[in-house]
């Protein structure tokens, strides 16, 4: 399939931009994408998702900044963390933070990274995930320029969050970034990641981001993706950890928005005790398409995985639900869980799940389960013999669905907004708004 | 320890290895329409059945081996293989079992299922097919007086052009694949059954299954119809002689439910799984897939999978008639260098149907063995069900064994589980039953036995009981 002028002509000049080495990884990841092109449903790991389409459209890049300061009020977290903000992909140091930010941390935009400390970039960018893992890496890698460097120093441990925002606006031509993150998390250091997409009402852009992550001895990762795109976005991600021994990583996947939305989590369990919980929610409604692709390699004895994915669909929204448990010749005493469910709201939703187990060692214990169904008929009857009405009470038990992987979150400010958006994306028919205000 | 005395069970011979000596009307190896026009010929078809094998071989030429199973293999040389083996004068069949070769009943003999014992004793019919050819059909005349007929494809082609016309292909067409294909050009042999509307068959039906001549692949072609509320049992079941190269065996089984009709399949496969190194074993790549066409219809398929070098089997069900029901309950066995890549499809189009799979796989030796299954809810398939278990059970640390269950639901009036899981034999489980004086090997043989007491429970008690041995048989050396 034929790719438009202007995305070729930029792959073209990818390799311009930057320092030699990273030159030489543009050029080889234009030629990748140039030679395999967005991905069609012919292939395994994109059955169920589209993304031919993409081939079609023709994106623009941002040259500014700008941003309405009332509507990033709005969209923004209300936390207290040190922040870096990104409008469609530029770095905006107007609405950065990074005030006292404590000795040992690094926390940088890629663009500032790349001339004052190249060498940070160089050692960890493309090192987990090359231009083959797929079409959109390749294409990040080519066009690439601005995200972020994080590295939490030995033995830190950090009482606020690191917070990345990436805002995308609406605008007369829709626009593509591809935002890198780099983050080094060396021994015993304990941290916080929010990695935060969300879309003005009416953008129409490409998000293609792209996470690397190592975890040294002992550290402690906390990662949080929300991803609010707007309704008539692509969004898609691809975060990848290495991860050392007796490391923690917790992730949370949150999906609320995006047309199209493909998220990629890889985690490699390197060395022994290193243990990984992966929490998922994705909630879509209309027209949405939400696509989650998780991958557990249990490399070493005595690692360690709990996976706990829930979906909610309403309207036509399709999800798409693959995860994999990989567990290697010899690593033996694995314990590794995993749990999909799913709630169907409407007739016209549907989810399509893999859980998939590829096991090659015998002293192991794994197990995965995945539902899918909809409201328990006798629980809204049991509410409403206590008075409760219908609407509430199916809104109260859609909530209680997501409990589980909603009560794992520590960041109140990423709860209310999973909440509201949740609860304010029913109205009509549940009223909930009203409910978890009623609560608190 | 434990994992000697497994070891040492493992590296037992194949019991049920032998060729049987009998001279075979043989196609020297390759493919093409001439081919298929002698084995049209052969079988004194009509010019509709030549047509028809040969559109298939055109849409075959025009695919490819599939690649997505998780197994691995070389490539196969169809050009290679010999495509018709008959014993010598089909005109001179035998009309009983006296008459039957005695070596053929000697063969028999040797698996342990002495044939006309079994017949008589259980009632079975057996419909036997010897290299291609049904050599011999018994308790023919007592089902003939219930209406049911049963007998191999090709007098069905010849008798019953009209039932054959119509249902051939319906389940599994042509082109549904490259191995159907393949099957459908070139299929030699298999059974028909049709069971008349409101009739239950009186007797199960039973096939034995048999390789042998060097270098023929086997194509069987089962067609299976059961009539508005009818039902039937049919038994197939397999064993192959040890030798040294590697066999490939492409069956298509199609099934057919009309209204409130009840078809339960057994299958207990025992080919030769190729020694040690994985040399010779059979290569088998199966299409089997039933249609519950009319409302409240039901099949069941259950299978007992221990041997073969290479499997490649998904028994579905297609419910499409409304309360229609889909099961299928399946043990697969790999040991040594076995790998099976089998599962189900369970494809809900009608409202309230249901489904149930349950699948218990063990590996062992340095085998592989994956679970490949989907559940499809249609969205006009409100009110379905599902329930799916698939455990898995390892034994030493060289063998693998994966799930990859695709389930992709389309409304929200259904409900669907699914749940697996993966273990070994406890060494707490072990030490339990030998503190109470059982020896180890009979212990592990309990634990297996009692994981796939699921699956075994709905074979047809003859079954159940070979099903046990050949359980023991073929973990024999890897646990007991």
């Amino acid at each position: 399939m034929s790719l438009p002028e202007t995305l070729v002509q930029r792959l073209n000049g990818a390799a311009e931009a930057g320092p030699a080495w990273l030159a030489e990884q543009r050029r080889a990841g234009a030629a990748r994408f140039e030679e395999v092109g967005f991905p069609t449903r012919r292939l395994e790991e994109w059955k169920y998702t589209d993304m031919s389409k993409l081939s079609a459209a023709d994106f623009g890049v941002a040259d500014s900044a700008e941003f309405d300061e009332a509507l990033y009020d709005e969209l923004k977290l209300d936390i207290d963390a040190w922040r870096l903000v990104f409008v469609d992909g530029i770095f905006s140091p107007r609405l950065s933070d990074l005030e006292s930010l404590p000795e040992g941390v690094t926390m940088a935009p890629l663009s500032q990274a790349l001339s004052d400390d190249q060498q940070a970039v160089r050692e960890q960018l493309g090192r987990l995930t090359g231009i083959e893992f797929s079409a959109f890496s390749a294409l990040n890698t080519a066009l690439t320029g601005e995200g972020a460097l994080l590295r939490i120093g030995r033995g830190r441990a950090l009482d606020k969050p690191l917070y990345l925002l990436f805002v995308s606006r609406r605008g007369d031509t829709p626009v593509m970034s591809h935002p890198r993150i780099l983050v080094d998390c060396e021994q015993e250091s304990e941290a916080t990641v929010i990695e935060h997409y969300v879309g003005q009402q009416g953008a129409a852009n490409l998000t293609n981001a792209l996470t690397e992550i190592r975890m040294a001895k002992a550290s402690r990762l906390s990662h949080y993706k929300l991803q609010e795109a707007s309704q008539s976005e692509y969004h898609v991600a691809s975060i990848q950890i290495d991860q050392g021994r007796d490391s923690h990583f917790t992730s949370h996947n949150l999906n609320l928005g995006g047309a199209v939305v493909r998220n990629d989590l890889m985690t490699d369990l390197n060395d022994e005790n290193a243990t990984a919980d992966f929490l998922g929610l994705f909630f879509g409604q209309e027209r949405q398409h939400i696509d989650n692709h998780t991958k557990v390699n249990h490399n070493a004895p005595r690692t360690y995985s709990n996976e706990n994915y829930k979906g909610i669909l309403d309207g036509r929204a399709r999800g798409v639900f693959n995860g994999r448990v990989y567990i290697k010749r010899d690593a033996q005493q694995v314990l590794g869980y995993q749990n999909n469910a799913n709630l169907l709201l409407s007739d016209r939703a549907e989810i399509d799940t893999k859980p998939e187990l590829e096991i090659y060692a015998d002293d192991v214990q794994c197990s995965h389960g995945t539902t899918t169904g909809q409201l328990d008929e006798n629980a809204i009857f049991a509410l409403r013999a206590r008075g409760i009405d219908e609407q509430m009470a199916r809104g109260l038990l859609t909530l209680a669905f997501a409990t589980e992987v909603m009560q794992r979150i520590r960041h109140t400010a990423v709860t209310d907004r999973v909440e509201r958006t949740v609860a304010g994306k029913l109205p009509e028919r549940f009223n909930l708004e009203s409910l978890v205000e009623e609560s608190r | 320890m434990a994992t000697e005395a497994m070891e040492q069970l493992a590296q037992r011979e194949y019991k049920q290895g032998f060729v049987t000596d009998i001279e075979s009307d043989t196609v020297p190896p390759g493919l093409d329409e001439s081919v298929i026009a002698f084995i049209s010929h052969k079988k004194g078809e009509p010019q509709w059945m030549l047509d028809w094998r040969l559109e298939a071989y055109h849409q075959w030429l025009k695919m490819t081996s599939p690649s997505w199973a998780h197994l691995d293999y070389p490539p196969i040389d169809y050009q290679a293989i010999s495509y018709y083996s008959a014993p010598k004068k089909p005109e001179d069949r035998p009309q009983s079992l006296d008459e039957v070769d005695p070596k053929l009943l000697e063969t028999y003999e040797k698996l342990g299922i002495p044939l006309h014992e079994r017949a008589a004793l259980a009632g079975v019919a057996v419909d036997a097919v010897f290299d291609s050819v049904s050599v011999t059909t018994t308790f023919k005349e007592k089902l003939f007086d219930a209406g049911v007929i049963f007998c191999s494809i090709s007098e069905a082609i010849r008798d019953y052009p009209e039932l054959v016309q119509q249902y051939l292909g319906s389940v599994v067409p042509r082109g549904d694949n490259f191995f159907a294909a393949l099957n459908s050009a070139v299929f030699t042999d298999g059974s028909f059954v049709y069971v008349p509307e409101g009739v239950t068959c009186p007797m199960e039906l039973s096939t034995y299954f048999r390789i042998n001549a060097a270098n023929t692949g086997q194509f069987e072609r089962t067609l299976i119809v059961c009539d508005k509320r009818s039902q039937v049992s049919y038994l197939e079941g397999c064993t192959a002689p040890q030798r040294d190269e590697n066999q490939l065996h492409a069956a298509v089984v199609e099934l057919v439910a009309l209204e409130d009709a009840y078809i339960k399949y057994s299958t207990v496969q025992n080919w030769y799984p190729g020694d040690e190194e994985g040399r010779g074993g059979i290569y088998n790549f199966v299409t089997k897939r039933g249609d519950c066409r009319g409302d409240r219809s039901r099949i069941s398929w259950t299978q007992v999978e221990t041997g073969s070098a290479i499997t490649w089997k998904y028994p579905s069900c297609l419910l499409r008639g409304t309360e229609s029901k889909g099961e299928f309950y399946s043990v697969a066995v790999t040991n040594g260098r076995q790998q099976a890549d089998t599962g189900t499809k369970m494809i809900h189009i009608g409202k309230d149907t249901s489904s149930t799979i349950v699948s218990k796989g063990i590996a062992a030796g340095r085998s592989n063995q994956s679970y490949r299954g989907l559940v499809k809810v249609s969205p006009r398939a409100t009110g379905s069900r599902n329930f799916t278990q698939c455990d898995s059970l390892l034994i030493g640390d060289q063998c693998g064994a994966h799930t990859f269950p695709y389930q992709e639901i389309g409304n929200s009036r259904s409900t669907i589980e699914h749940e697996a899981t993966t273990s070994k034999i406890g060494d707490d489980q072990l030490f339990y039953c030998q503190s109470r004086g059982i020896s180890e090997e009979d212990a592990v043989s309990m634990i297996v036995n009692g994981f796939c007491k699921d699956v075994f429970q709905e074979l047809p008690m003859e079954f159940a009981v070979e099903a046990e041995a050949l359980l023991s048989v073929t973990l024999e050396g890897s646990v007991g």
